[in-house]
């Protein structure tokens, strides 16, 4: 059976699993079970929808068998397959963390179909190829993603969800604002139909005007430099496992959303919006870099280095050409990775000695060595030391900073290397070297529960890194389309 | 003292049916003319809540003995069913169907299958309204 709606199959699956959940509140092992089988589906599924993508091309369909600017349209490049890929192997791994670390008072609350309808958001967002239905796509992973942070009533979760709630319902109007003005202008919302629509009027102004508001609203949503006020504190909030998805996967939709605008819509007038977006980047990577070092709280470090990877890739993103782009696909795949492993590992710290405070741990190498090693690895990968997966991106990022002539910029970038190496080296040298404090007791064989679906994250950012050349295809299939929006606008509009 | 609540509880009794009726009226007709699954969803669940305010929860929930979230997640099972049923066909997701029949009583109908998704979307709704108002109304 040829199987015309494949790419369906990531969004559809975790959702399913969701509504089946729904039946089983109170039955935990249940939900447990279920869980794994579904994301185990989704992922068997989001694989071959990569072989498929590679072999035969983009995949698109238009729902109801509408011809396509009318219905909405589904599209999986190859870098939305592999996001959606990365996404539901990241979510499979969290949940096997969460079994040991969430407690079984949160997943008697619809823990598990919470992350499971957000899944279905975060996915659906990577593959649309609708801008409104983009919008109905980031409203089901907000609004699951509400329910995650509140998740427990703790005072600090139900003070930090207000804000998060407060901006994200403000970005969403603003989002729908700019799909108004953009609907007025070109009177489609089909995005190839949009591309192709705007390179045929050539931009005008009013079109850079609706590109800086697009890029406020994923701004908002992706935490850029003057808009990421809302993240140091609502990410902080929520247990380990909840935070480690958000900075794994939600601020990446942001970053996809704009990669995607900005090289399928407002092309035309690069010296503007991209402009904007180089200096944004660098903004970003600065005030990242300033929260990295300034706090001896191991959560707040980590979220920071969120900003500055983020201001790497859309550094990438802003230099238009193709070791830029091929850098910045890199770089975004290898920092899902990577957060969510570093998230997973500074969990452990924090159950093991009871505290997220540097200043009073120390020691932990003689009772934890194998927690050590591991969290020195993914610290090695994140600051990107040679075989490890931050390497090659950064590197292909900075290749391309230099071809297109950027040379202080592009030396912010490597600099930047250096604050992220320096800032969570200083957590292992707090964490794991000096005297050991006494420890609060904690139950060793829970312990190794949680260490196995750390190792397994670090493990794979480390074949990723090892693997690069065997990726390499894949990454610059992905940032051919995006390079030449012409291929996507034709797979979609069968012209 | 108590309250004498007769009046109230008389006409609601009566005033219900109709609300109700009207409610699948509307659901039904709205492939034609305006209405549709969530209004009809939201007109029942305006029903409901006239008997909440006429009686009190305990003797709703006993007349009504649902479990409204598991009411949403059938709604959502049948939204997704119908779409998803389209790919056993191969056809797009979301590829609906529909022919004329001749019922027994009602001659010739078109069927389509967007009634069941409206279904789906009308037990969505009314599970997900009635569930809030249970929760919040209930704690006091």
């Amino acid at each position: 059976m040829n199987m015309i709606n494949l790419l369906l199959f990531p969004i559809i699956i975790p959702f399913f699993t969701a509504i089946l959940l729904l039946f089983f509140k109170e039955q935990v092992r249940i939900q447990r079970v279920l869980t794994v089988i579904g994301l185990s589906a989704g992922i068997a599924a989001a694989l071959s929808l990569v072989y498929k993508v590679k072999q035969d091309g983009i995949q698109s369909i238009t729902l109801g068998s509408w011809p396509a600017p009318f219905g909405i349209t589904l599209v999986s490049d190859m870098l939305s397959a592999l996001l959606v890929t990365t996404t539901l192997i990241i979510t499979l791994i969290i949940v096997i963390y969460s079994f040991s670390s969430i407690g079984r008072e949160r997943e008697r609350f619809f823990y598990y179909p919470a992350i499971l309808f957000m899944i279905t958001g975060v996915n659906g967002a990577f593959t649309t190829g609708d801008i409104f239905n983009m919008f109905v796509f980031f409203e089901v992973l907000l609004i699951a993603s509400y329910l995650l942070i509140v998740l427990g009533g703790e005072k600090r979760q139900l003070r930090e969800s207000i804000k998060y709630i407060l901006v994200n319902v403000i970005s969403s109007a603003f989002f729908v604002i700019t799909i108004a003005y953009l609907y007025s202008v070109v009177g489609t919302l089909n995005m190839a139909d949009i591309g192709d629509k705007i390179a045929s009027i050539g931009q005008p102004p009013i079109l850079s005007v609706i590109g800086v508001l697009m890029m406020l609203v994923f701004g908002i949503k992706a935490g850029i430099f003057p808009l990421y006020f809302w993240m140091p504190g609502s990410y902080a909030a929520p247990p380990v496992p909840i935070l480690a998805l958000f900075g794994a996967l939600l601020t990446k939709v942001g970053v996809y959303a704009i990669m995607r605008i900005d090289t399928l819509f407002f092309v035309s007038d690069l010296g503007f919006t991209h402009t904007i977006l180089l200096v944004l980047a660098l903004l970003t990577i600065a005030a990242g870099c300033i929260g990295a070092l300034a706090y001896f709280d191991l959560k707040q470090i980590i979220i920071y280095n969120i900003l500055i990877a983020i201001g790497v890739i859309l550094f990438g993103v802003a230099q238009m050409n193709e070791p830029g782009m091929q850098g910045a696909i890199f770089y975004l795949l290898h920092d899902m990775l990577i957060k969510g492993a570093l998230f997973l590992l500074i969990g452990i710290i924090i159950y093991v000695t009871g505290t997220s405070n540097l200043r009073e741990m120390g020691g932990l190498i003689k009772t934890h060595p194998s927690l050590g090693w591991m969290y020195l690895v993914a610290a090695f990968g994140l600051a990107g030391i040679p075989p490890l997966s931050g390497f090659v991106g950064k590197l292909l990022i900075v290749q391309g900073g230099f071809e297109h002539g950027r040379l202080f910029s592009t030396i912010v970038i490597l600099a930047s290397s250096l604050v992220v190496l320096l800032s969570v080296i200083r957590i292992f040298v707090y964490a794991f070297w000096g005297e050991p404090k006494v420890l609060r007791p904690s139950d060793r064989s829970i312990y190794r529960r949680m260490m196995f679906p750390a190792v397994l994250l670090v493990a794979l950012s480390v074949a990723y890194g090892v693997g690069t050349e065997w990726i390499y295809p894949y990454i610059s299939d992905a940032a051919h389309v995006l390079l030449n929006p012409d291929s996507y606008i034709t797979a979609v509009l069968k012209e | 003292m108590k309250t004498n609540d007769v009046i109230l509880q008389t006409t609601t009794k009566v005033v219900f049916f109709i609300i109700f009726l009207f409610s699948i009226h509307i659901f039904f007709a709205g492939h034609y003319t305006p209405g549709g699954g969530f209004v009809g969803g939201l007109l029942t669940t305006g029903a409901i809540v006239l008997l909440l305010l006429a009686f009190d929860l305990k003797t709703v929930q006993k007349a009504l003995p649902f479990n409204f979230t598991i009411m949403t997640a059938i709604g959502l099972l049948l939204a997704l069913g119908t779409a998803a049923g389209a790919i056993f066909f191969n056809v797009p997701f979301f590829t609906h169907a529909f022919d004329y029949f001749t019922l027994p009583l009602f001659g010739e109908t078109s069927l389509h299958t967007a009634i069941i998704f409206d279904a789906g979307v009308f037990l969505v709704v009314v599970g997900s309204a009635i569930t809030i108002i249970q929760s919040i109304g209930g704690d006091s």
